[in-house]
């Protein structure tokens, strides 16, 4: 009989698992008995970076705890029911309106992930239309602003009229 | 020559690749996260919901045709068989997570599979797109036309301050991860690595070994990506991801000289000796044959051993695995006989062409 993990030794050791009732057995030699020895261990460490994330949540649960903790804990999204305890465990976010809902939990996690928690990438045509909208009534106020500065008041009049229109778009 | 019919019809576009920098970079490939509005994300979605993220992108996808990019074929994953599956892993194509999600899971596929979406995995969508050699610009540019497609036509969750909305925080922002597959024997050989990878993490890149655990990096293959998602534009990041994978490359080749004049007729040795294994083993491990075909593919790319593809070696890389091997053999077979067979599949492929 060799040994039926490297097939070169004679078996040696016999090991026999069960695992949640089924019943595994291993015809070992010496010297593989010993490197299966520590994966027998039923034990897997949890560091992953879900755990990572809560860790990150804790730090900032501390440096914005005005709002009784249980109470902010126990904070729901309305949209598909996630708790703010939940997302803490596992990580993960239930839909598109947690990020509201959680906004302010959000924001200090993100910015110690990226350094920043404001997105300046792309931006889609369709669900990201108001916020082009937005951005561009941003531009507009502060061409407003130059405008009056020069005195160009013909053209700053134009441009209170645009950010009227846009305002009412919104 | 013998299996390689079979082999051509499971190979994708990313292995077939000779390009810019191949002798190091073996594969770019960018992926960007989307959600669907109005539906949870896919770890607290229904069975019913998660259909409907499938039935709405096999509309999206109708309702775009055929214009710019190939058109992609969606396959649910209770389609599919085991083996099927595993040979999808096995190039990268779906993740292992997505198998987990086996029935509300779903894959699109271009034909040549530069492009697959994973449908219903950590997100709605995972858009990615794989190309050989250094072409992240060009694999950004079809990842984000087929976004812009398909933005015409589905709903994707956006939110005015945080981007593209996400299952997960690190993933929110543009939801893009870009990364590149790299072969870096001579760093590894010359004990540079360590010097060089680690500094990565300053400029927000991550780097893992493609196989293998912790730190060793089996086949001397390494994957570098960005880690960052938000505050930077997906431009800035692939530049910046294209910039560092080019100083790397640099690194790698001086090493290569390095070894070539410190080594000389040793390295020749070394690297034919391991050709020698693998042309005429009976019996081999995939592990053990990973880093005997990063040895002959050294040999390749410095011109040392002659008369082989290198994509031959890209090919095998991923061929050689327990889903394709047992593919191409036709049959099914325990770990024992697919040593035997990954021993043939390298005999045969490693010929050298004479003529």
């Amino acid at each position: 009989m060799y040994c039926q993990n490297c097939k070169e030794r004679p078996a040696a050791v016999h090991i026999t698992k069960i695992v949640n009732g089924e019943k595994s057995e291993l015809k070992l030699c010496q010297e593989c008995a010993a490197k299966v020895q520590g994966e027998t261990f039923n034990w897997e460490p949890h560091f992953s970076l879900n755990n990572l994330l809560s860790s990150l949540f804790e730090e900032a649960d501390s440096t914005v705890s005005f709002a009784p903790r249980a109470g902010k804990q126990q904070e729901r999204c309305n949209t598909c029911g996630l708790t703010y305890n939940h997302f803490r465990q596992t990580g993960k976010l239930g839909c598109n309106d947690c990020y509201q809902t959680f906004k302010s939990q959000l924001s200090p996690v993100i910015r110690r992930i990226h350094g920043s928690d404001d997105h300046t990438g792309k931006i889609p045509q369709r669900s990201g239309e108001t916020l082009q909208v937005k951005k561009k009534i941003e531009q507009l106020k502060g061409t407003l602003k130059e405008l009056v500065q020069q005195e160009e008041f013909e053209k700053a009049a134009k441009a209170r009229d645009e950010i009227k229109q846009l305002e009412e778009k919104m | 020559m013998a299996f390689k019919e079979v082999i051509k019809r499971i190979r994708s576009r990313w292995m077939e690749g000779a390009g810019a920098q191949s002798d190091v970079v073996i594969s770019s490939r960018v992926r960007l996260a989307r959600n669907i509005q109005g539906i949870p994300f896919p770890h607290l979605i229904s069975k019913e919901d998660a259909d409907k993220v499938i039935q709405k992108m096999e509309k999206a996808i109708k309702a775009i045709g055929e214009k710019d990019l190939p058109s992609l074929t969606v396959t649910s994953l209770s389609e599919l068989d085991a083996l099927q599956k595993q040979i999808l892993v096995e190039k990268h194509l779906i993740s292992p997570l997505l198998l987990e999600k086996d029935q509300k899971a779903a894959v699109a596929l271009t034909d040549e599979e530069e492009i697959s979406v994973m449908i219903n995995e950590e997100d709605h969508l995972r858009i990615q797109c794989i190309l050989p050699a250094l072409q992240l610009h060009e694999a950004w540019q079809i990842a984000n036309q087929l976004d812009d497609d398909l933005e015409k036509q589905l709903d994707f969750g956006f939110d005015d301050k945080f981007g593209y909305v996400t299952a997960c925080p690190t993933n929110a922002g543009t939801g893009m991860r870009a990364s590149v597959m790299l072969h870096l024997p001579g760093l590894i050989m010359t004990k540079r690595a360590g010097r060089v990878l680690p500094a990565l993490s300053k400029v927000g890149l991550v780097v893992r070994g493609l196989y293998g655990e912790g730190t060793e990096a089996l086949g001397n293959l390494f994957q570098i990506s960005n880690q960052i998602t938000m505050g930077r534009s997906e431009e800035e990041v692939i530049s910046n991801l294209a910039g560092v994978t080019q100083k790397i490359v640099d690194h790698e080749r001086e090493a290569r000289t390095v070894l070539k004049k410190e080594l000389g007729i040793h390295l020749e040795d070394k690297l034919w000796r391991s050709y020698g294994t693998l042309r005429y083993a009976r019996l081999i491990k995939t592990e053990t044959a990973l880093s005997l075909l990063s040895q002959v593919r050294l040999g390749v790319d410095m011109n040392i051993i002659k008369g082989l593809d290198p994509r031959v070696m890209t090919e095998l890389m991923v061929m050689m695995q327990p889903g394709c091997l047992q593919y191409i053999m036709g049959q099914e077979m325990d770990a024992g006989m697919r040593d035997v067979y990954r021993a043939r599949l390298l005999r045969e492929r490693l010929k050298i062409d004479n003529t």
